[in-house]
């Protein structure tokens, strides 16, 4: 084809070759270019996501939803490739729901990690995904697990991901306690997040808020203007 | 136990002379029975018995293992097995199928750990082996399992749990239970107990065995049977396992295995436990309660022979 038209006068199809005539972002993939993080308390854990998806430089979605629901007192907060991470919450969401059915008792939240981990792990050379599983159960209470990029799993009293979470490991450390009650666990996420968000790039938005108890859920939007101490 | 088909088509006679029923399992007979669901019952029937008692802290399991030769080593062909850390499964019935079933539901045990990461409950574990069990009921291309089993757990969670499959490959939870040679009399004697239910349900678990002369024949001087009275003591007592004393013992709850001496002259008695006291994890009684409660359940069976003659 190429050949027929410079054969017939066109000018030089290289001209239009796709490194000039599409914007780079076209190609790269929707990443939650992201700052996530999760905090256990006594009787539930607080968890919270910015709000920004990104494909390169442009914003493919500015009030994204990275808190995803995989049964009803289990969230995971998601951060890497947008595609693959709700791949695996769909996955786990399902296994979940079959557990239910099979014994006839709600999935504990260790049981929702490790199959996390289990995805994560054996396809970690073809998944972009960095996930933090929490939520509520029966026998344990709130509890936080974090299942980086490799697979690995840990239990830890709060966690932190995506590439915002750099920024803020100095405000994380000096802040946490632990036995923090409710109030100031929403509080130390939000700070957190705000945080986080106005100085990566990769994230923004508003501040997404959960707290999971044996309630069930409570969820908050944080928007405004100044991204710091909104609390 | 044959059935017939009757009256039979004229086409049919001279070249059939009967039908059974009893040939697969994979045919009702015309009354609705599965016989060889039936004689696969019969051959736990032959076994010598297992019990289990579920109590408020655990789980304890006692096996008459009937021993056929003095040839035999001590000790061989345990019917008290480890499914899982926390799983322990005492069998009744062929030997054979009990080692096959037994790793069957270690499989699962062992699958379960490795999908969700946490020790399989053991209301799944049952589920899954009274499936694979009864699926053995319903081809003609296999036979039931001789086998039935008491499948006991303790967690801090889910707290003691017991139950019994049998060859049909029904479960059933029980506080209770007995299977094989004697299991009617063993179930009588877990029956007579003074609100045994109750009583279970809210005394630490203790064990504890006792020789003693009961049972539906203990009139008949022919065909004397002897039990043996596992009776459970507190637990509590115990302390940790390895520093138990003995003389901890207190008599609580007491179940009987009965044994039939005139038929079956020798046999060696199995106890394991899973509870508090074994930190979740089933294992065999320790060798000091053990030969303990053994010597304390022989003492016990003199005295309730001597008892016995007078009463004669």
């Amino acid at each position: 084809m190429a050949t027929s038209m410079m054969t017939s006068g066109f000018p030089n199809t290289e001209m239009f070759s796709d490194e000039f005539s599409r914007p780079d972002w076209l190609k790269s993939e929707v990443e939650t270019g992201t700052t996530i993080m999760a905090v256990q308390f006594d009787g539930g854990v607080v968890i919270g996501a910015d709000s920004r998806t990104t494909t390169g430089a442009y914003i493919a979605n500015r009030v994204t939803d990275k808190l995803t629901k995989v049964t009803d007192r289990i969230y995971c907060c998601r951060s890497g490739s947008a595609a693959d991470t709700q791949a695996i919450a769909d996955i786990v969401n399902y296994h979940l729901n079959f557990f239910e059915m099979d014994t006839g008792e709600e999935p504990k939240v260790k049981i929702a990690a490790n199959i996390f981990r289990d995805l994560c792990y054996n396809y970690r050379d073809s998944l972009m995904a960095g996930i933090i599983v929490a939520g509520w159960d029966k026998t344990e209470g709130g509890q936080v697990f974090t299942v980086p990029l490799g697979g690995m799993l840990t239990r830890m009293p709060f966690a932190t991901g995506g590439s915002g979470s750099t920024y803020i490991y100095g405000y994380v450390d000096s802040n946490f306690k632990e036995g923090m009650k409710k109030e100031e666990c929403l509080k130390f996420v939000a700070n957190g997040l705000s945080l986080a968000m106005s100085r990566d790039g990769s994230s923004g938005g508003v501040v997404r808020l959960a707290c999971i108890t044996k309630d069930g859920v409570e969820r908050f939007v944080l928007t405004g203007k100044r991204n710091t101490a909104i609390l | 136990m044959k059935t017939f088909l009757s009256p039979l088509p004229a086409s049919l006679k001279g070249t059939l002379s009967f039908l059974s029923y009893d040939l697969s399992a994979s045919q009702f007979s015309p009354d609705g029975r599965v016989f060889q669901v039936e004689y696969a019952l019969k051959a736990v029937e032959n076994s010598g018995t297992a019990v289990g008692i579920r109590g408020k802290d655990g789980v304890v399991f006692g096996v008459e293992k009937l021993v056929t030769s003095k040839l035999y080593e001590a000790g061989a062909n345990k019917r008290i097995f480890n499914v899982d850390r926390h799983i322990g499964l005492a069998t009744a019935g062929l030997m054979a199928d009990s080692r096959a079933l037994v790793e069957i539901a270690r499989e699962e045990a062992s699958n379960f750990r490795y999908n969700y990461g946490s020790p399989i409950p053991l209301k799944q574990l049952t589920d899954r082996v009274s499936g694979y069990v009864h699926a053995h009921t319903l081809y003609s291309s296999v036979r039931p399992f001789g086998v039935s089993m008491i499948l006991g757990s303790y967690s801090q969670e889910l707290g003691p749990q017991m139950y019994m499959v049998d060859p049909s490959g029904v479960s059933w939870g029980y506080y209770g239970c007995a299977t094989g040679k004697a299991k009617q009399a063993a179930k009588t004697e877990i029956e007579k107990l003074k609100g045994a239910i109750s009583f279970l349900l809210t005394q630490k678990l203790t064990v504890h065995v006792e020789f003693a002369q009961t049972g539906p024949y203990s009139k008949d001087k022919e065909r004397r049977s002897f039990a043996v009275r596992i009776m459970a003591a507190d637990i509590t007592c115990f302390g940790r396992r390895n520093t138990a004393k003995p003389s901890d013992l207190r008599n609580i709850v007491r179940i009987y295995i009965v044994h039939d001496e005139v038929k079956d002259k020798h046999f060696e008695l199995e106890l394991s436990w899973v509870g508090d006291v074994t930190g979740g994890k089933h294992e065999l009684v320790p060798n000091n309660v053990f030969t303990e409660a053994e010597k304390f359940a022989k003492e016990a069976l003199e005295e309730s022979d001597d008892s016995d003659e007078e009463d004669l």
